[in-house]
């Protein structure tokens, strides 16, 4: 990050929390807190760390200090502006801010995005107020207003921060790049409220979901591989990403509105390859061809209808109602076919070992 | 058929509301629109049940069941035998299903 610590308080080189003890080294004067400066430039570093964060490596190391900003020059009367300490987050906001003078004062959301923490409560009314008081904003600046970006929303209760802080709250846009047209009027238009879940966002999201997953992926490709040969092993790559790489590409053009159903769809296109080479193979009886294409039509769409289900978590809009009434309709027949069709490869594994085919 | 997503929790009484529009501020998926003497439910089925509106409502004249809509943390709830509704991992956990980047997505952002 490209920040670093105020003179105001020489002491605080680490990145643990001197605010909370407002600056220790300066005993006797704990109404000065440490301001810290930042810049709108995003360095070579801060481009890996977005990099890496997005691949969910070192997933607790994409944190900001908590505290108030200064960026640029900012004066008395300078827009105050609420942000998450994650990494990301902070720069899109110090970024979208270049040629503004301001404050950002940001919180301690624990490493994870305004959204997100807003929904847990960690970017929520208690730790604003705290952060007010800590910051002592009051003699920092001349107004009472803080602009909070609307997926704060979630976490935060205006008229509560108003009670116990006195500021008053001005919800920005849902991006930070749009604070720059936001500042001219003040006002958001409809578009900049609003939650879209574009292409680039959704690709944006898979390496972390692939990642997630791809260690088992690999344990089960190799043992299918020793089992039922490298067809398999391929079969089960395939499903995982298609389940967390093409699904939430595909996602707004598979036909249904349930995620279940929409991975059982492509689960199943992306199962009839392998059901024919499973399903004439020459070397096998027919019955054991029938079963074994049996066993690819049922697993695979299994597993890829399971993975897209849990992308749910990942988008912009499902509502925990509607969530709730997929798991409870389409996770018992996953695993049905899931059981069905592993069963049916067992029968054809047995049946080679005991010699039978 | 096929769409789980028909109904939510959102609850909306206009006759308290004094259309000071804090919700079409705070709803992402334009659920409420302008009204001349209070704000309208446009659109309910968009809701997202992610709560900002309820909260920010300064009269409460809008409730909802907030939540994640995570099938992930539900799934690995129920599987530990906790209750789905209360029980949510997301947000930095070990096992969060959103200690991820998501800048606008995971909404295991919202709860």
């Amino acid at each position: 990050m490209n920040t670093s610590s105020n003179q105001t308080c020489s002491c605080n080189s680490s990145r643990a929390g001197p605010q909370e003890s407002s600056c220790g080294c300066s005993a006797g004067s704990p109404q000065t807190p440490a301001i810290r400066t930042t810049t709108s430039t995003l360095s070579r570093a801060d481009r890996i760390d977005h990099l890496t964060l997005r691949w969910g490596w070192n997933r607790e190391g994409h944190r900001v200090e908590p505290g108030l900003y200064r960026l640029g020059n900012p004066a008395k009367e300078s827009p105050v502006f609420a942000a998450a300490n994650l990494t990301l987050s902070f720069d899109h906001v110090r970024s979208a801010l270049a040629g503004f003078d301001a404050w950002i004062l940001v919180l301690d959301t624990k490493g994870i995005n305004v959204w997100c923490a807003a929904g847990k409560g960690t970017f929520g009314t208690e730790e604003l107020v705290r952060r007010i008081r800590l910051a002592n904003l009051e003699s920092v600046v001349s107004h009472r207003k803080i602009i909070v970006p609307q997926l704060g929303a979630p976490g935060i209760s205006w008229p509560e921060v108003l009670r116990k802080s006195g500021f008053s709250l001005e919800y920005g846009p849902v991006r930070a790049r749009d604070l720059p047209e936001y500042l001219k009027t003040r006002k958001a238009t409809p578009a900049m409220r609003r939650v879209e879940f574009p292409l680039g966002d959704r690709l944006v999201l898979t390496p972390v979901e692939f990642v997630h997953i791809a260690l088992p992926m690999i344990l089960v490709a190799a043992v299918l591989w020793f089992l039922a040969g490298p067809v398999a092993a391929l079969a089960a790559i395939s499903a995982v990403l298609a389940g967390t790489v093409l699904f939430p590409v595909l996602l707004p053009f598979i036909p249904t509105h349930d995620f279940s159903t929409k991975g059982l769809i492509l689960g199943a296109i992306l199962a009839l390859p392998f059901a024919y080479v499973f399903g004439t193979n020459p070397a096998l009886p027919v019955w054991a061809d029938g079963l074994a294409a049996a066993a690819a039509l049922l697993i695979i769409p299994a597993v890829v209808s399971y993975l897209a289900l849990n992308f749910t978590g990942c988008t912009t809009f499902t509502s925990r109602t509607g969530v709730k009434k997929e798991i409870f309709r389409y996770v018992k027949i996953m695993a049905v076919m899931a059981v069905i069709g592993s069963l049916a490869g067992i029968v054809i594994g047995v049946s080679k070992l005991a010699g039978v085919i | 058929m096929f769409d789980s997503y028909t109904e939510t929790s959102l609850q909306y009484f206009p006759e308290r509301c004094i259309n000071c529009r804090r919700c079409l501020q705070v709803c992402p998926h334009a659920v409420f629109a302008e009204g001349a003497e209070h704000a309208e439910l446009a659109n309910p089925r968009a809701c997202m049940e992610c709560g900002a509106c309820a909260l920010n409502c300064p009269v409460q004249a809008i409730a909802v069941q907030s939540g994640v809509g995570c099938a992930w943390a539900m799934i690995q709830a129920a599987l530990r035998g906790k209750d789905m509704d209360t029980e949510c991992s997301c947000g930095g956990d070990d096992d969060s299903c959103c200690g991820q980047p998501a800048e606008t997505g995971c909404d295991c952002g919202e709860k």
